[in-house]
């Protein structure tokens, strides 16, 4: 079932993408007729429009679906499910392209002689600046200005078209040619002919997008995508015959070696003047600089103005065919694969953008299936399961060890022969750990379980402890005065900034957890049982006394379910926030739970477990509140009606 | 001897600024066992304090209350409440609102049960026993305030301006409840009322107290409430002696009234 599921997911995911479309559009139209018909909303703010209507409800809960499946692009790889792949093989050409494409004016604003020519000429003169600062005899200040002079001819001497080797002209002009047969290959329909049976085969073999963790298959599986594969090689191969392409002749590299050897006669001969050692830093700094400007401008990455035109047009001429034969590529890309692309990388391609950070609904399904198999859960511990417990262990868990301390007599020491005379003591022992053979029975297990009762054993205690001190103080002067210093310090304190200590002192199993959330569950159960006990009306009070109620009854009778409204409404709040710190907790340490779940597919960087884990946290954290909103109206039905 | 003897009490608050207020001074009478007081003042008279000192929910400065010669000391069962708003316990159903007093003494369930059903009909709720309280109205819950106190079978009963907050029309069926129970049950009855007419209607003995300090007035013997029990309520209304009566006590309240506020202007 599952697996028939999972092979006809692309059809599934589209079928269920078109039935929302459509069911927005109806349920926008039937709900603006309804409004338009309503004549009972005369006046604007009528207390009927507060109540909705469900054919709004459907449409916001189609809009929130249809733009799930939209930006995580189910929807795309649903429709166009070899897209990802084609794309793949355009990204491949982009990548191969983009050494030559950085040096023209194609992305970037300016050309990269352009740039690099002013970076260069504004350092010689913060050099020149620099030198005038310097102590320098006034021959040494001329033999250091005619370096930054030489310097500064060599580099401006590349600009000049006349100093071009035709060695360089005409690679450049192979390197064009090479452009353009490429760009005619890549218009034939023809280019690269029929795959090998072996390469249809290995291309087969891998799989669809989405199926691996590779994200998108590497290899063409169409004649579009065939064509683009084969197209980036050769790209490629153009690209590194271009970028070793240097504006270098020999009168340059001349110039350069004259520069090079007066500045190593400038170097001995500061050596050789028998200088302090701060004088002799300073100019050795200097020479340094020049040597370092010495080695980019002999570089040569700087071409004269128009000298790669031609270049520069071909590779247009190549990105415009490559935009061409795309096709229905564009479309998809543009509209269909919203906010991001397929980029390739070294060895594979992946989805960049929403596409990858946002789970498609379908996967997340399939994740969420998976997880909930208890064979799989996470990490060795499934996410919600049972397991067969011995009731001894139970048992062992509630009974103290010490009860068998107190019972009367000596535990039994071992005899010579080896044996061991069991008494009352060790039977009692026994008992009291757990240890003896018993029965066993399911006990539900797994990482949404241990959240869901960290969380009840921390209210629990919470309300346990927090409802008859709030009581208490609400009623008692004392208690009051005495208690309320020791809440209010510790509650203002986010009950994050108390993790650490907590976790430190308690370990991080559950105890710490539990503990932390009893801080948090008792602060509020006190105050709200506090504010439920004094808001008793006195008169009610007065008509138990006048009743013959004691003391001990009033509270119990009148203060208590007087209390409730406020008492279940601490609940209430105390179950958000428990839960809100529960998670934290859990991320901050221990090996179950949901946080922890989250947390390590956060390491991980698993967007579909985070996103899984997410919404389990708001489902059940939901469920609670809705189980407390059906409990408050079962049991204070007269709240507000008093 | 079961009379109910304020002997010269006295009762002095002191505010949170430290003033102290002179709330009643000096306030002496006797009321027999079986007879109806109503009690009737401007604002501020000390009307509620001196309930509030009958039911022991406060303790006077000085002189001394007497129950059936027993020192009034704290709240008992033998001095039923009826308060303004009915203070019924909301998350109690009727009957559970009733027997909350022989529930307090743990009486037998059975004849609880069976004492519940008799006062319901007295009151005129039977069938709404387990009718939750928060759904009834206005008058239904005074008349189950009524039932709750009365089912403890106190020595007297007292009523703080019990039919305050009714209607004109529930507040004259009241009327006549509170004079059936009186008849029928023989009990005291102390009643605080604002209302002159309600006053004279039910008080078979009438005190007039005035404010600053609080104290008793006048007192008068009115027949109203023997009238009432067997006649129209409406004709004694219109009874040329209780007009006259009326037109006294109001325009003595209204002479108190404006001297009060004759100071505070």
């Amino acid at each position: 079932m599952l697996d028939a599921i999972a092979q006809h997911r692309g059809f599934i995911v589209g079928a269920i993408f078109l039935l929302l479309l459509i069911g927005l559009i109806w349920a926008i139209i039937y709900g603006r007729r309804v409004t338009r018909t309503e004549k009972t909303d005369a006046v604007f703010g009528n207390p009927e429009r507060a109540l909705g209507g469900w054919y709004w409800v459907f449409a916001g809960v189609s809009t929130i679906l249809l733009i799930w499946f939209y930006f995580s692009w189910d929807a795309a790889r649903s429709y166009f499910p070899k897209a990802a792949n084609e794309l793949c093989q355009v990204a491949k050409v982009d990548t191969a392209i983009n050494p030559m494409r950085s040096v023209f004016p194609i992305q970037s604003r300016l050309l990269k002689g352009t740039s690099l020519l002013a970076r260069d000429g504004n350092q010689l003169q913060s050099l020149r600046d620099d030198l005038a600062g310097l102590s320098l005899t006034d021959q040494e200040q001329s033999d250091f200005g005619g370096v930054l002079d030489s310097l500064e001819a060599a580099l401006y001497s590349l600009a000049s078209p006349d100093n071009v080797d035709p060695a360089v002209q005409q690679k450049l002009s192979e390197i064009t040619s090479r452009i353009d047969d490429a760009r005619a290959q890549l218009a034939d329909p023809a280019y690269p002919g029929e795959p090998s049976a072996a390469e249809l085969a290995e291309a087969a073999a891998q799989p669809g997008w989405g199926e691996s963790n590779t994200e998108v298959p590497n290899l063409p599986v169409t004649d579009r995508g065939r064509k683009f594969n084969a197209m980036a090689e050769v790209i490629e191969a153009i690209s590194s015959d271009f970028v070793k392409v240097r504006n270098l002749s020999g009168e340059f590299e001349q110039q350069i070696d004259d520069i090079e050897a007066k500045i190593k006669s400038l170097q001995a001969q500061v050596e050789g003047a028998g200088l302090t050692p701060e004088e002799l830093l300073e100019r050795e700094q200097m020479l340094k600089q020049f040597n370092k400007m010495l080695k980019r401008i002999d570089d040569g990455t700087v071409f004269p103005p128009g000298t790669l035109d031609p270049v520069e047009q071909s590779v247009r001429q190549f990105e415009a065919e490559v935009s061409k034969q795309k096709g229905s590529l564009r479309f998809i890309d543009a509209v269909a694969m919203p906010s991001g692309t397929i980029v390739a990388g070294s060895t594979n391609c992946s989805e960049q953008g929403s596409g990858r950070w946002l789970p498609k609904p379908s996967d997340t399904l399939g994740t969420l299936v998976d997880l909930s198999r208890p064979s799989v859960g996470y990490k060795g511990v499934p996410m919600l399961w049972y397991k067969q417990k011995p009731v001894a262990e139970m048992v062992g868990f509630f009974i103290p060890d010490w009860v068998a301390d107190i019972v009367p007599g000596e535990y039994p020491r071992h005899k010579p022969d080896g044996s061991i005379d069991e008494n009352l003591k060790s039977k009692v022992l026994a008992v009291a750990t757990g240890n003896f053979p018993s029965v066993t029975v399911p006990v539900p297990t797994g990482h949404i379980w241990d959240s869901i009762m960290r969380v009840v054993a921390g209210l629990f205690l919470g309300i346990v402890l927090g409802v008859p001190l709030g009581l208490f103080m609400g009623l008692s002067r004392f208690a009051k005065g005495f208690f309320d210093p020791l809440i209010e310090l510790y509650r203002p304190v986010p009950p994050l900034a108390w993790a650490p200590l907590i976790l430190t002192i308690f370990g991080i199993q559950d105890d710490g957890k539990i503990f932390l959330l009893f801080m948090v569950a008792f602060a509020i159960m006190v105050i709200s049982a506090r504010t439920g006990a004094t808001g008793t009306q006195l008169s009610k009070i007065h008509a138990a006394h006048s009743l013959g109620a004691s003391r001990k009854q009033i509270i119990r009778e009148v203060i208590l379910p007087n209390s409730l409204p406020e008492i279940l409404t601490g609940i209430r709040i105390s179950i958000g926030v428990c839960w809100g710190t529960l998670v934290a907790a859990e991320m901050l340490a221990g090996t179950t739970g949901i946080g922890f779940v989250e947390n390590v597919a956060r390491k991980q960087s698993d967007y579909e477990i985070i996103w899984v884990t997410i919404i389990l946290l708001g489902v059940l954290g939901l469920l609670f509140d809705l189980i407390m909103r059906w409990i408050i109206n079962r049991t204070i039905p007269w709240r507000g009606k008093g | 001897m079961s009379d109910l003897v304020a002997d010269s009490i006295d009762m002095t608050f002191r505010t949170p600024t430290g003033e102290s207020v002179h709330a009643l001074k000096d306030v002496s009478f006797t009321l027999q066992r079986g007879e109806l007081l109503s009690v009737l003042g401007p604002s501020g008279c000390g009307k509620t304090t001196l309930l509030n000192l009958i039911a022991g929910f406060l303790r006077p400065t000085g002189g001394s209350l007497r129950l059936n010669e027993h020192e009034i000391d704290g709240p008992g069962v033998e001095r039923g409440m009826v308060f303004q708003q009915g203070a019924l316990f909301e998350w109690l159903t009727v009957a559970e609102n009733v027997d909350f007093g022989l529930r307090m003494k743990k009486s037998n369930k059975r004849e609880t049960a069976a004492k519940v059903e008799e006062w319901l009909e007295i009151v005129g709720l039977q069938g709404f026993g387990d009718t939750p309280t928060y759904q009834l109205s206005g008058g239904m819950q005074q008349r189950v305030a009524l039932a709750r106190c009365l089912i403890n079978d106190p020595d007297l009963i007292l009523m703080d301006e019990p039919l305050g907050a009714l209607d004109a029309l529930t507040r004259e069926k009241m009327q006549s409840l509170v004079l059936k129970i009186w008849k029928e049950t023989g009990k005291t009855i102390l009643i605080i009322t604002h209302s002159v007419e309600e006053a004279l209607l039910l008080g078979e003995r009438l005190f007039v107290m005035a404010p600053r300090p609080g104290r008793l007035h006048k007192e008068y013997r009115l027949p109203f409430a023997e009238a009432g029990l067997n006649g129209d309520l409406r004709d004694i209304k219109n009874d040329p002696e209780f007009v006259r009566y009326r037109e006294e006590i109001l325009s003595m309240i209204w002479n108190m009234e404006e001297e009060i506020m004759g100071k505070v202007l």
